[in-house]
């Protein structure tokens, strides 16, 4: 015993450094899995503010910028509005059930990287806003993560710049679906997988959601197919896509809320 | 005594203050940063209490990875280096540092940057590996633990010139 005990107290620094090696491994691996990463997070009370004081004066910078892109956002809204008589003839206001599925809570990103292998966005607005895990985030011009950790003022997105990013993906004229990962090299491109060997691929096609999760909507912008080969067994395709979105420079967010999520996924999983 | 604490603080705050809200938003080149919030554990006073030491680390590190979304990597790299410095102070800086004297401002300049330079790649090696952490990826790793040191290490020298107390 009288060993044990002086076995510790001389190798009392290794043995501290060896615990704290061990907890910031636990950290680091937990992060590595979706949804687990619970304590350290810049969704808190500490770095959400700091990060929310500091974009209030960085946010000036950007104004002309996102003063445009609002603008655009405007002009296509304005212009699918005052052309809905002719192509829709009022049928979607018919359905209001089907119409009302998606809430939309617009937010401002106070936190943005795109540098790391793994990244996350912080946004002001959190569970007080009633946003949740699991809700989609995108801008005007395509799709830009999803919720992981809210806390009660911030939320943190996973971008779909992060190794981890799993999103349903599909070509808009062919129907094929796929599912959107990242390979952490360029922030302007990402791969797009399992396509289906069967599907035509020309360079130019526009890849946008496909709906088949509850996250987002269908049809929300991706990117565009830049580049494409089938796999070594010749059955799948590996699509790199250009993002619409500028991932560098993000200001204002729209967050999806999915108000049937829960139905569809009791439907899908009856046992939970 | 008192004064030595007070700076330590100062620098701490300072150090993940600038870490996080401007050099990590640099991206030179896209992908380049510096991360210079390692000068806090490079200029820790010599005559500590190791413990202490390791455990402040731990903080700094866990401090820049909750603001960065890291998880853990940014404290794994910071306690290694931490704990492993004693042994690159004696090979930098050889016969002065058994004595316990040394003061980085009167340091020849050569022995100084052998000394960055080692704590600033080890550093970077192990944050990059654990933060990538996939071995097809060993050529990112390496390239981004060169260009990021280097430019670490530029900008510790700087500040470290730039912020030394004059002499008479």
């Amino acid at each position: 015993m009288q060993q044990i005990i002086n076995f510790l107290i001389r190798n009392k620094t290794f043995l501290l450094f060896l615990l704290l090696f061990c907890v910031s491994l636990f950290f680091t691996f937990q992060s590595h899995s979706y949804h687990k990463s619970k304590f350290i997070n810049s969704a808190n009370f500490l770095s959400g503010g700091v990060y929310e004081s500091v974009n209030g004066i960085g946010q000036y910078f950007n104004l002309r910028e996102e003063n445009q892109q609002l603008l655009e956002e405007n002009n296509r809204l304005k212009s699918l509005l005052f052309n809905e008589e002719d192509t829709f003839n009022g049928l979607s206001t018919l359905d209001s059930t089907f119409t009302n599925r998606f809430d939309l809570t617009p937010a401002q990103v106070s936190k943005n990287s795109y540098s790391a292998t793994n990244n996350y966005l912080t946004i002001n607005k959190g569970e007080r806003d009633s946003i949740r895990q699991d809700f989609g985030v995108i801008t005007s011009n395509g799709i830009v993560g999803i919720i992981d950790n809210t806390s009660n003022k911030y939320a943190r997105v996973l971008s779909i710049l992060n190794t981890n990013s799993r999103v349903n993906a599909q070509l808009k004229n062919t129907n094929h679906f796929g599912t959107l990962k990242w390979d952490g090299v360029s922030p302007k491109v990402i791969q797009l997988t399992d396509i289906q060997g069967l599907a035509k691929v020309t360079i130019g096609d526009t890849v946008t959601t496909s709906g088949n999760s509850t996250i987002f909507p269908k049809n929300i912008l991706v990117g565009e197919v830049i580049s494409f080969k089938l796999n070594e067994t010749e059955d799948v395709y590996n699509i790199n896509v250009k993002l619409f979105n500028d991932m560098t420079n993000i200001g204002h967010v729209y967050v999806i809320k999915n108000r049937d999520a829960k139905e569809i996924s009791i439907l899908n999983n009856p046992d939970e | 005594m008192n004064n030595v604490i007070t700076t330590n603080i100062v620098r701490f705050i300072v150090l993940v203050l600038a870490q996080t809200l401007v050099l990590n938003n640099i991206n030179f080149l896209g992908y380049i940063n510096p991360y210079i919030y390692i000068l806090f554990v490079i200029l820790f006073p010599i005559k500590n209490n190791r413990m202490l030491f390791i455990f402040l680390s731990f903080l700094l590190g866990l401090c820049i990875d909750l603001f960065l979304d890291s998880g853990g990597v940014h404290a794994a790299a910071c306690v290694t280096i931490a704990y492993i410095r004693p042994l690159i102070l004696k090979f930098s800086f050889g016969m002065i540092y058994e004595h316990q004297t040394i003061k980085f401002s009167s340091t020849e300049f050569g022995q100084r940057l052998t000394y960055f330079a080692i704590i600033t790649f080890i550093h970077h090696l192990l944050l990059f590996s654990l933060e990538i952490f996939n071995t097809s990826k060993i050529l990112l790793i390496l390239k981004k633990s060169l260009f990021s040191g280097i430019f670490t290490i530029l900008l510790c020298l700087l500040i470290t010139v730039l912020f030394s107390q004059k002499r008479k």
